[in-house]
Formats: structure tokens, C-alpha cells, sequence
């Protein structure tokens, strides 16, 4: 089979590709329904049981994502992967603390007496919140290549605050489409905010960055590669742009173009994402680590190639078809 | 403390949180499968309502089970560097497997499990439940035949003091693994058994007097029963396949300080590891012996000739007889149970009280099981491979002792919400008005249950 021929540089740059589309597919996916926890208002007005609704036939498999992800860093790049989470210690405590709380509140609102929902709700908010600020602050640090100084801190902080407002930004739009009236009229103003939380974020996150690494403001700033690479913001703005344009047409009409601000988010987050991964190749943890420094054994990772070839696609296929099987508003999505 | 030590605490602690969850899952998985089919095949709406307090009942314990299995997959990382340097090239591509065929499977197909019953058709609802249960057993195949490996390590090669993978079909199939899969489905069984009789007993005592609850109780009853004894006979056959594997687990298991023919079993003792000796024997002489060899003067090994190389010996001994005992008195309770379910509509009440002072102890057998078994591969983390000394994290021992302290108060305050949900859930089941279309008559009903 064509496996066992693979060369080790091959089977690297497969690898960090799987790993990639691990980390970004989970980015979409547990990224809006980590959004609409933070976005869940304190004071019930309503629209709780109807935001929980949104997510829930989709949030166990969309949490997978990352086990597939950390799985992958495991089996794949062991020495990056214990580098990482040890240097990372308390920020991945804190961070499945927050994955704790909110995913066992999503199960346990719906099965409590009324007037102990409000209190989950609570903690699913504040689980989600922890998570998404954990999860940005960690990208931060790992950025800086692992750095702990103030200056690294600063940018943790600043990448957190970045990576929650894109989460509450797709989030957003995942309402818009799923949900309508009163609610739907709420996500849309949430989701504007979210367009210019973004736009801040991901300019002040762009500038940082270029300050970080030598040789990823050489990569961005000399001709041909810089020229190539500053397509990616340009593009990602302007979608931007054009997300916050529908958003203020949607109002007058609920139809078939709800679900377009979603697909604009999705894609301003594989834009983002290529911008990073690009900046970085082929470090695994940038300025510390390459692939080729931290790979695996080749024949164990061919033995799961196997399997993965198989697998994979069978994961995206039924995926979609869940995605299709509750597609469409929410009408009264129960948890039977 | 030292951070070794305190790893080893939080680590513990994880694990043993988490296989509460899937211990349930696995076989309640099945479970919602035979009522979902059961529910097809019959006109009657109560294997449904049984089918729709159990899901709810499923999907909580997955949650649970899910968000304490991701901590696990971080701590590899944060706290054992050592396991994947050394013997990442096995036990890679396992966890590889179990999330790829298993993980992805469960969690997309609950989805339709739980919200898709109007939305989709009948036979792909079907199917789901079907789906959601075969990868839970995925699952577990996927991390025992780890496990197993770590206990009876086979199909690798040792270069440099790392291990590299020879027959990947040696590995998965090592001597010790389908001794532990079939034990841990067993034991799972068990768990889901007891557990839906217990909550059913509960409803019962809290004046729910519908079909639902009486069924459920029924069939959980002779599950148990038809299990029990198969986990005892599974079980020792697993003991059988340690003996020969790990003696040094079977001497500790046992109290069995010197090599002996004719070794008696020890129905209590008290270990001293310090004198090397056990105090306050109860025993039946020759009974070890007769157990183990088959023969009442077979010879033993005793903890003596492994000195330095054998695990703690009191927790894995009385580990072993609180799994043992709960075995005994699950076999009790299930037959006695099963008896009157023979004879009589309903159980007398100090017999649905048993049951429901019942409803956890396949936890507790389960968790006793697995301290024997994983303490006593002490000191090694890889049997004779790796120690676990070897493996920990150079971290500094407060920030683990930070990490360690969230984790216990988290877990306990999401164990005792646990069990409070379930009682919730028991109550407001028991609210629920019955089932009363005039379709559905007496003689539909007896269909249903026949």
C-alpha cells in the first residue's frame, strides 16, 4: 500500500495537516457553541431554553474535535505534546475545569427542578467563559514559543480576550441561522459587535505577532511571500466587511441568507487559522520545536495512517449528514 | 508531598472518576438497544418510556464520562512525560484508534439518539441507538487492550529503552486482554443492571406504581442474574491468566508472604508489610491453592520472592475481597430477586429496598476490581518495562497540588449532583401520569411483557 512507502517528511507534513484540520475544525465547531455559553444571558428572559436548544444535538461531537486534536499532538508529537501541557500546566487545568462545568450543565439544566436551571445556566456560562479565555490565553503563550514574561503575558491576555470575541462572534451567527424573532434579532446585534470586537482583535493580534519571531517578519514582510501571505488579512476583512453589510440587511427578512453570516465566520476563522499555520511552518512549537525534531516513530504512525484513511472521511461524512438531519430554525428542538 | 506522589493521587482520582461513568454507559448502551427493539416490536408505548427515562439517565453518565475523559488525555502530557517517551510508539496509535472508531461515533450518533426521534425515521433512530453502543464497546476494546498491554506487555522490541512495535496483532491480543474485556463488559453489565433496578426500586417506593418502572426492575433483575455468574466464572479465569502473567498481583492479592504448597485462601487478614506477615487470619487451609492450581497442595509463589518488585500489599488484598464480596451478594440479591419476579407481580417491600440499597454496587465492585488490578502492577507502570517512577513530570509538586485540590472538589461536587439529578429524575418520572389510551388494553400490555 501506498502507507508503507511514505517518507518521513511525508508522513510529518501529514500529520501536522491532520492536526491542523483537528484544531480547526474544532475551532468552528466547538467554537460557536462556546460562544453561545458566554453570550447566554445571567437573567433568563426567555431565550435560554431555546440558545441550549441550538447546540444540542451537536456539542459532544464538536468537544471531540480537541480529543482528536490533544490525541493527535500525543501520538504524533509526543515531546512537543509533554513540552506544551507541562509548560502549560495551570492555564490546561483551568481550561478543563471550564470544559467540566459547562458540559455536564447542558445536561444537567435539562433534568433539575426550575429553579435550580438558573443556577446551571450559570455555570454554563461561567464554564464556557473560563474555557474560551483559557483556550486563547494558552494559544497566546504558545505563540510566544512558550515565553512567561510580562511581555508574553500581555499578548496571552490580549489573545484571550481575541479568541473569546471570535467565539462569541460565530456563536452569534450560529443563533442567526438556527433561530428566529426576538431572539434573532438579539443575535444579529450580537454578532455586529462581534464583527468589530473582530476586526480589532485579529489587527492587534496581527501587529503582536509580527514583533514575536524574526523570521516571521521577515516571512511577512519581503517580497514574494509577504506579498502572498498579506492576501490573508486583506481577505479576512474584507469578508469582515461584507459579514457586517448582511448583518444589517438581515433584519427586515428571515430566509434562505441567515446562514450566510455563519459561513463568513467559518471562513474568517480558516483564514486566521492558515495565517498562523503558514507564519509557523514547520515548527510545532514556534522558535522551540520543528516536526521533523518531534516526530514519532514511523512505522506506528504508518499502523494508524491505516486506519485513519478509513476513518476520517466516514467521521466528516456523518458529521454532515447530522448536520443536515437538524438543519433548518430551530422549531422545538426537545430533549426527549 | 512530592510531586510523584501527589501525580499519582490526582491520576488516581481522574481515573477513578471517570470509569464510574462508562462502567454505566457501556452496557446501558445495549440496554436502551433491547428496549428500543423491544419497543418496535410491540405496540405498547411502555418499553418507550422506558426507553425515554433511560436515554436521559444514558446521556447525563456520557457527559459525565466525556468531559472527565478529556482531563485524561491532557494528563498523559502534564504529568506522565515518561509513558509516551518510552512506550508512546504502542500506546500511540491505541489512543489513536479508540478516538478515531469510537469517540467520534458515540458522540455524532447521541446526538440523533437524543434530539433526532421525531426527525428522523424510525429504523435510523434504530439504528443510532444500535451505533452509540457499539462504540462505546469500541471503546473499551480500544483502552483495555492498552491497559492489557500494560499489564502483559508482548509484540514489542526494546531499543535504547524505548519500545517500538513488532506484531501489532500481539499487542492488541496479549495474553491478558480478553480475559479483561469480557470481565470489564461483564462488570459493566452488572453496573447498568443494578443501577436501573435500584432507580426502578426507588420510583416503586415512591408510590410510581406504572408498567415502566415494574419492567424495567424485571429485566434488570434477570439480566443480573444471568450475568453474575458468568462474571464469576470469567473472573476466574482472569485470576488463573494473572497467575501465570503477574504472580507477584496474585501473592499480594492473596496474603501470600512465603512460597507455599497448600496455601490457605485468607477470608481476612490483616497484611503487615513491614513484618512481612498477615495478623488476624481467617482462613480455609489449602483453599488458595485449590482455587488457583486446582489442586489442594499446589504450589504458590509467595510476595517473598519478588521482594523490591511486588505492589503494596493491603490495598490490592482487600481491594480484592470487597470485589469479591459485593460479587457474592450481587449473585444473592439477583437470584433471590429473580425468584420472586417468577413468582409474583411485585417484590415484597424489604426485598425493593435491598435493591435499592444495591443501586451503586456495581460501582463499588468495579472500582475495587480495578485498584487490584492496577495497584497491583505496581511498581511498574509497563510491567517489567517501565516503572512508574520513571514516567512522572518534572514539574514543580504545588502546582499538581493546586491542580489536585480543584479536581477533588470539582468531582465531589459533580458526584453528588449526579446523584441528586438521578433522584430528581425519579421523582418527576413518578409524576408522569400513566400511559392510558383505551388501545392499549391489559392484553396488549401482557404481549409486551411475554
Amino acid at each position: 500500500m501506498f502507507i508503507d512507502n511514505l517518507t518521513t517528511e511525508s508522513l510529518g507534513n501529514i500529520y501536522i495537516g491532520l492536526l491542523g484540520l483537528a484544531i480547526l475544525v474544532y475551532a468552528i465547531l466547538d467554537g460557536y457553541d462556546l460562544g453561545i455559553g458566554v453570550l447566554l444571558p445571567i437573567q433568563d428572559e426567555g431565550h435560554n431554553d431555546k440558545m441550549i436548544a441550538s447546540i444540542g444535538p451537536y456539542w459532544d461531537a464538536n468537544e471531540t474535535w480537541l480529543v482528536l486534536a490533544v490525541g493527535i499532538l500525543l501520538i504524533a508529537f509526543p515531546a512537543a505534546h509533554s513540552e506544551l501541557l507541562q509548560s502549560l500546566y495551570l492555564p490546561a487545568t483551568v481550561m478543563l475545569l471550564g470544559l467540566i462545568l459547562r458540559g455536564v450543565s447542558f445536561d444537567f439544566r435539562a433534568k433539575v427542578i426550575e429553579h435550580q436551571k438558573q443556577q446551571w445556566d450559570l455555570t454554563f456560562k461561567l464554564g464556557s467563559l473560563i474555557t474560551t479565555l483559557a483556550q486563547g490565553y494558552m494559544l497566546g503563550i504558545y505563540v510566544t514559543g512558550l515565553r512567561s514574561d510580562i511581555w508574553a503575558q500581555g499578548f496571552a491576555t490580549l489573545s484571550a480576550v481575541g479568541v473569546t470575541a471570535a467565539y462569541v462572534f460565530i456563536g452569534a451567527c450560529w443563533l442567526v441561522a438556527k433561530t428566529t424573532g426576538d431572539l434573532r434579532t438579539k443575535a444579529i446585534v450580537w454578532a455586529k459587535y462581534g464583527v468589530l470586537a473582530l476586526v480589532i482583535g485579529i489587527a492587534a493580534v496581527s501587529l503582536a505577532n509580527l514583533t514575536l519571531h524574526e523570521n516571521v517578519r521577515q516571512l511577512w514582510l519581503s517580497a514574494p511571500t509577504g506579498l502572498v501571505l498579506s492576501a490573508i488579512p486583506v481577505l479576512a476583512f474584507t469578508l469582515l466587511g461584507i459579514g457586517y453589510l448582511v448583518l444589517q440587511r438581515l433584519p427586515e427578512v428571515e430566509g434562505a441568507g441567515d446562514k450566510l453570516p455563519f459561513f463568513i465566520a467559518a471562513l474568517v476563522f480558516t483564514l486566521c487559522f492558515s495565517a498562523f499555520a503558514l507564519s509557523y511552518y514547520p515548527y510545532v512549537i514556534p522558535g522551540q520545536m520543528t516536526i521533523s525534531e518531534t516526530l514519532s516513530n514511523s512505522d506506528s504512525l504508518k499502523f494508524l495512517l491505516i486506519g485513519a484513511v478509513f476513518v476520517v472521511p466516514c467521521i466528516l461524512l456523518y458529521t454532515v449528514m447530522v448536520y443536515r438531519i437538524f438543519s433548518g430554525k430551530l422549531e422545538s428542538l426537545r430533549y426527549h | 508531598m512530592d510531586v510523584f506522589l501527589l501525580s499519582r493521587l490526582q491520576f488516581a482520582l481522574n481515573i477513578s472518576f471517570h470509569i464510574l461513568f462508562p462502567t454505566i454507559t457501556m452496557a446501558l448502551g445495549w440496554f436502551l438497544f433491547y428496549f428500543k427493539l423491544r419497543s418496535n416490536l410491540s405496540a405498547h408505548p411502555v418499553w418507550m418510556r422506558i426507553y425515554r427515562f433511560w436515554v436521559k439517565v444514558f446521556a447525563l453518565s456520557f457527559a459525565l464520562g466525556v468531559v472527565s475523559g478529556v482531563t485524561m488525555s491532557f494528563q498523559f502530557g502534564t504529568n506522565w512525560p515518561g509513558f509516551m517517551e518510552r512506550v508512546g510508539n504502542i500506546a500511540g496509535p491505541l489512543l489513536g484508534y479508540e478516538v478515531l472508531t469510537a469517540f467520534f461515533l458515540e458522540a455524532t450518533f447521541l446526538g440523533i439518539m437524543l434530539f433526532g426521534i421525531h426527525r428522523v425515521p424510525n429504523w435510523l433512530h434504530t439504528l443510532s441507538t444500535l451505533v452509540v453502543a457499539l462504540g462505546t464497546t469500541a471503546s473499551a476494546f480500544w483502552i483495555l487492550a492498552l491497559n492489557s498491554w500494560m499489564q502483559t506487555p508482548q509484540g514489542h522490541e526494546i531499543i535504547d529503552g524505548v519500545a517500538y512495535a513488532v506484531s501489532w496483532k500481539e499487542i492488541i491480543f496479549n495474553p491478558s486482554f480478553p480475559y479483561r474485556f469480557f470481565h470489564m463488559m461483564l462488570a459493566s453489565g452488572l453496573t447498568a443492571s443494578f443501577l436501573i433496578a435500584g432507580l426502578s426500586a426507588y420510583r416503586l417506593l415512591l408510590g410510581d406504581n406504572k408498567r415502566a418502572p415494574t419492567l424495567a426492575f424485571k429485566t434488570a433483575t434477570y439480566t443480573a442474574a444471568v450475568l453474575i455468574p458468568l462474571q464469576i466464572f470469567v473472573g476466574d479465569l482472569h485470576g488463573l491468566n494473572t497467575l501465570e502473567h503477574q504472580p507477584q498481583k496474585v501473592a499480594a492479592m492473596e496474603g501470600i508472604w512465603e512460597t507455599t504448597e497448600g496455601a490457605p485462601l485468607l477470608l481476612f487478614a490483616i497484611p503487615d508489610e513491614e513484618e512481612r506477615t498477615n495478623k488476624l487470619e481467617i482462613a480455609i487451609p489449602h483453599g488458595a491453592s485449590f482455587i488457583l492450581t486446582h489442586d489442594i497442595n499446589g504450589r504458590l509463589q509467595g510476595l517473598n520472592d519478588f521482594e523490591g518488585e511486588h505492589p503494596p500489599v493491603a490495598p490490592v488484598f482487600y481491594s480484592f475481597r470487597i470485589m469479591v464480596g459485593m460479587g457474592m451478594l450481587m449473585l444473592l440479591v439477583s437470584w433471590i430477586g429473580s425468584t420472586y419476579w417468577l413468582r409474583q407481580k411485585q417484590l415484597p417491600s424489604w426485598l425493593n429496598k435491598v435493591f435499592i440499597s444495591m443501586t451503586f454496587s456495581g460501582w463499588v465492585a468495579t472500582l475495587a476490581g480495578w485498584y487490584v488490578t492496577e495497584i497491583g502492577r505496581q511498581p511498574y507502570l509497563v510491567s517489567g518495562v517501565l516503572k512508574t517512577s520513571e514516567a512522572v513530570t518534572q514539574i514543580p509538586a504545588d502546582n499538581v497540588l493546586i491542580s489536585f485540590v480543584l479536581y477533588s472538589a470539582i468531582y465531589v461536587f459533580l458526584l453528588l449532583a449526579y446523584l441528586r439529578t438521578l433522584m430528581v429524575m425519579c421523582r418527576k418520572a413518578s409524576d408522569v401520569e400513566e400511559y392510558s389510551r383505551p388501545e392499549f388494553t391489559q392484553l396488549n400490555l401482557q404481549q409486551a411483557e411475554s
